[in-house]
């Protein structure tokens, strides 16, 4: 590969704008140009800016580009904000297909139908995160490495026109040698690193902060991989879990080893007369929600067990399960996430119809019933079929939508001393149908008995260490480069005169006022700052 | 404890407009020394005065926290009222930096309005939620408030350099641009000042109307009612029957209030536009006439830097963290954390346009206030008209 040999000696890499070592203009357009130095990037070789030939390199150059970064980071905003006009299918609660429509009318549908409902997941969406990781990984590696190496390279002893293209530079023609050494100690009390040759001096602090913005790079990709590693099987488990209150149930996906028992469900809300400082809002508000609770136990299978046999557990733990205080167990977390009242039981007295007197009731668990009922002196009652929650299906036969018990039907038997064989009967909330015929008993409903489930999340996410990690490399990378600023000064003898030149990657108000500081009590002229002499000229003429 | 609480942020408050005054001051007096940047004594005055306005808040802030024993920024009046109180104490951190009183006359104003608008919504101390009891609401709150707080900063300065920088001489799409940024912020005077007016007076008128599900319901309003509720009825006597009525999905009143702040927005700057005899901004163009360019530009690039790492702290980082803990989840799409991503990405796009050369100066100015327009969405238009599961805050 051809390399350029600058005057000072220093082989420059093949694309060099400025000479790593002197800063010599290398490349003849910059060189015409009579304004200040673009000093971005040390004016190094970075791959994108030198070839462009093969399908490698175009790609390589489309997203090394910041102009097509900057393009990807704001089609991902605006596509963001397409995706808050409306709720997300994961914060409605009916089908999306009728929910939009319903709520929202035809712009509703027109979101719905555009794949909105679903933006943040659609493979669109994805597509622009994805790019925007190869962008991060592709920029970064064009500059960092050639920033490093010129860094690296540079020595202390500059070219002159190097130097006059410095946004802030100055001469000097009358000074002493004890200037200098004064200027010296003040650079050092302001904790500059000093490099000297020829008698030559740069000054530099905070290169460091180069470094930030490609390690806040480096946790954004981290951040982005722990993301991915979600669509891995078993990295991720999300699920819900009901368990009502007295019953145990398997915690969903820990390999059946887990059981959670659920002892009380407790809703508390603030009371006015005894939180008073919250009085007035709890008037306005009406009712407001102190706690929801969860006391429960956590057990784990000791042995293994036939199929079909009960599992011998072992309490692993007790836990109050709150919002805000998951309980934690092997990698798994179960969090309070809802709760609702659901049917227990049920109580029917076996009543003559034309007496109207009960011969005696009955309680039904509508969990798990019992199949017969002895009321004694030979009445009893048999369950025939359970429908825990009826519905007529498509062929107009009774059958049931699910096995939680939100609208019980029941067909009994009714056996009596005067019925032997038996009555039949189909009782379900507010109606009874007697299909062979008028019967001489009914159950008559006297009432319900409600308890408490509750509603949990069962999670586990193994890219956390990876989200976590990216996240700390973030925050490390972006306050390095947000609150570090790289500073050189150079303090050089040319022609019998002294020279200063200044370059800071931001903040050049500090910059300045730093060099005013060192230079104070000696002879040497302030630098001015070109840029703001030039537009000051502008606008003044 | 809550009384004395009120009346330090009520001193604030005073502290702060009169401050204003001062600020302006400061500006006008000739300066004798123009090399060397040194505040005169009207300036002094007035960095004093915010710096006891900040304290008298501080107290306002530590006591209520007493009173309610959580951290007051659990609501929409609470939030808005600290955000007010980071934006001051950003802008007296950034004063402390680069010593120009000129950015105060700028962020007081903002940060007045800010306070103002908060104390438009219930004032009283709201008991926390099961979601919101947490050490975290302290943390991820106030870390987030004041990142927006220093990100604002660069709004200010901005503002200043558009101010400055725009040719008041000729009409221009800038010059328009520029006076609705003045006008908006009239407009929030505005909303203040309808709604002190119509709750000083106990406005009140209810309806009959149906919602979106074919329920009927009544509506109470605070003010009179231009645009009336879906099928709504009248059931006050003496009230106002709206000239225009809504569908069930848009929230009737919410839009009435919008309404009344425009009109009370546009009375206020037809006034002023009277008195003044050409563009708010055109009038405050004297008063920049000192400031360089170059140094506003960096100030509005310097807040930005300070700010985005706080705002990437707070308003994701922390937010992920108890969101881990409250939601089982740590990050779930909910509109007010895709609009922090959205303000987060805007200034990530910000900061990279500055690498390239030609977004310095004016065209930086522009974006500074356009992240100022999404940090208020976030706050105001989220809170209020997307809600989601961070809608405790629109109450």
């Amino acid at each position: 590969m051809e390399q350029v040999k600058c005057e000072c000696g220093h082989v420059n890499p093949h694309g060099t704008v400025l000479c790593e070592a002197c800063g010599k203009v290398l490349d003849e357009q910059e060189e015409k140009k009579s304004q200040l130095l673009d000093m971005r990037y040390e004016g190094s070789a970075r791959r994108s800016q030198t070839y462009n030939k093969t399908i490698v390199d175009k790609i390589w150059n489309f997203f090394s580009s910041v102009k097509v970064g900057v393009w990807l980071i704001v089609l991902t905003l605006i596509a963001s904000i397409l995706g808050t006009i409306l709720p997300q299918e994961m914060y409605i609660n009916l089908p999306p297909e009728v929910y939009y429509e319903q709520e929202y009318g035809w712009f509703g549908k027109m979101y719905y139908q555009l794949g909105f409902h679903d933006l943040y997941g659609s493979w669109w969406y994805l597509l622009l995160i994805a790019m925007i990781g190869v962008s991060l990984v592709i920029c970064s590696l064009d500059r960092v490495i050639p920033l490093y190496k010129a860094l690296k390279a540079q020595r202390v002893t500059r070219n002159e026109g190097f130097l006059k293209r410095q946004r802030v530079f100055g001469t000097t023609s009358n000074f002493s040698d004890h200037d200098l050494k004064l200027v010296k100690e003040h650079l050092k009390a302001k904790r500059y690193q000093i490099r000297e040759e020829n008698g030559d001096l740069l000054a530099e602090k905070g290169r460091f902060s180069r470094w930030g913005p490609y390690v806040n790079h480096i946790g954004l990709i981290i951040f982005l991989f722990g993301g991915m590693l979600r669509f891995i099987p078993g990295m991720y488990v999300n699920e819900d879990l009901w368990v009502r209150e007295g019953e145990t149930a398997l915690v969903p996906e820990t390999g059946e080893q887990f059981y959670l028992k659920n002892n009380q469900f407790i809703l508390q809300t603030y009371d006015k007369n005894k939180d008073k400082t919250f009085e007035e809002a709890i008037e306005r508000a009406g009712q407001v929600v102190k706690n929801y609770q969860s006391n429960v136990e956590l057990y784990q299978k000791k042995s293994e067990s036939l199929p079909g046999e009960e599992p011998k557990l072992e309490k692993v733990k007790e836990y109050k399960v709150r919002v805000n205080h998951p309980l934690t167990f092997d990698g798994y977390s179960i969090f309070q996430s809802s709760y609702r009242s659901e049917l227990n039981s049920m109580t029917f007295s076996l009543t003559n119809k034309q007496t109207n007197q009960s011969v005696g009731d009955l309680t039904i668990s509508l969990v798990n019933p019992k199949s017969h009922y002895d009321l004694g002196n030979g009445y009893s009652v048999e369950i025939i079929e359970y429908f825990p929650d009826f519905e007529f299906d498509k062929n107009k036969e009774p059958s049931t939508k699910s096995r939680v018990p939100n609208n019980p039907a029941f067909v009994f038997r009714m056996i009596s001393p005067e019925k032997p064989e038996g009555e039949t009967s189909f009782v379900a909330i507010k109606q009874t149908i007697e299909p062979f015929g008028e019967n001489t008993y009914k159950m008559s409903f006297k009432g319900i008995e409600t308890k408490n489930v509750s509603g949990f999340t069962v999670r586990k996410d193994s890219s956390l260490w990876a989200i976590i990690l990216g996240g700390i490399i973030f925050m490390i990378g972006v306050v390095q480069g947000a609150y570090w600023n790289h500073r050189r000064i150079w303090i050089q003898r040319k022609n019998g005169q002294v020279w200063i030149a200044a370059h800071t990657n931001k903040n050049w108000y500090g910059l300045k006022q730093e060099i005013e500081a060192c230079i104070e009590n000696t002879e040497l002229n302030i630098p001015v700052d070109q840029l703001q002499a030039e537009k000051e000229e502008q606008e003044g003429a | 404890m809550a009384g004395l609480s009120s009346n330090l942020l009520f001193i604030a408050f005073i502290l702060y407009l009169v401050s204003i005054l001062f600020y302006g001051g400061s500006i006008k007096e000739k300066r004798a020394n123009q090399g060397k940047r040194e505040t005169n004594k009207w300036g002094k005055i007035a960095v004093s005065l915010t710096i006891i306005g900040f304290i008298a808040q501080l107290g306002y802030f530590i006591t209520r926290w007493i009173a309610a024993k959580h951290a007051p920024v659990s609501n929409m009046f609470e939030f808005t009222t600290f955000f007010g109180m980071a934006l001051v104490g950003a802008f007296i951190v950034i004063y402390f930096i680069y010593r120009t009183t000129l950015l105060g006359l700028f962020t007081m104003p903002v940060a007045i309005l800010i306070i103002a608008y908060a104390s438009m919504f219930p004032r009283e101390i709201t008991p926390l939620i099961p979601a919101l009891q947490s050490y975290w609401l302290h943390i991820h709150v106030t870390t987030a408030a004041i990142g927006e707080a220093i990100l604002a900063i660069s709004f200010a300065a901005g503002l200043i350099y558009l101010v400055k920088g725009i040719d008041q001489s000729t009409r221009s799409k800038k010059t328009f641009w520029l006076e609705v940024i003045m006008f908006s912020l009239v407009a929030v005077l505005g909303f203040v000042a309808v709604s002190s007016i119509f709750s000083a007076a106990d406005y009140h008128e209810e309806f009959s109307w149906v919602d979106k599900h074919d329920n009927e319901a009544t509506l109470d309003y605070s003010m009179p009612a231009l645009i009336g509720p879906h099928e709504g009825q009248l059931l006050t006597e003496g009230g106002l029957n709206p000239l225009v009525s809504v569908p069930a999905f848009i929230n009737a009143k919410k839009l009435n209030t919008v309404v009344w702040s425009l009109i009370g927005g546009i009375v206020l700057y037809v006034i002023i536009r009277l008195v003044l005899r050409k563009r708010i901004s055109a009038a405050l163009q004297p008063l920049v006439k000192n400031i360089k360019l170059d140094f506003v530009d960096e100030i509005s690039y310097r807040s930005v830097l300070i700010g985005f790492p706080v705002f990437t702290l707070g308003a994701l980082i922390f937010a992920m963290i108890w969101a881990h803990m409250a939601w089982s989840r740590f990050w779930g799409w909910d509109p007010k954390e895709v609009w922090a991503l959205i303000t987060w990405l805007f200034y990530a796009a910000f900061l990279h346009l500055r690498l390239s050369k030609g977004w310095h100066g004016e065209k930086s100015a522009w974006l500074a206030v356009v992240g100022f327009v999404i940090i208020m969405f976030n706050l105001v238009a989220v809170n209020l008209v997307i809600a989601g599961l961070h809608s405790y805050a629109g109450s």
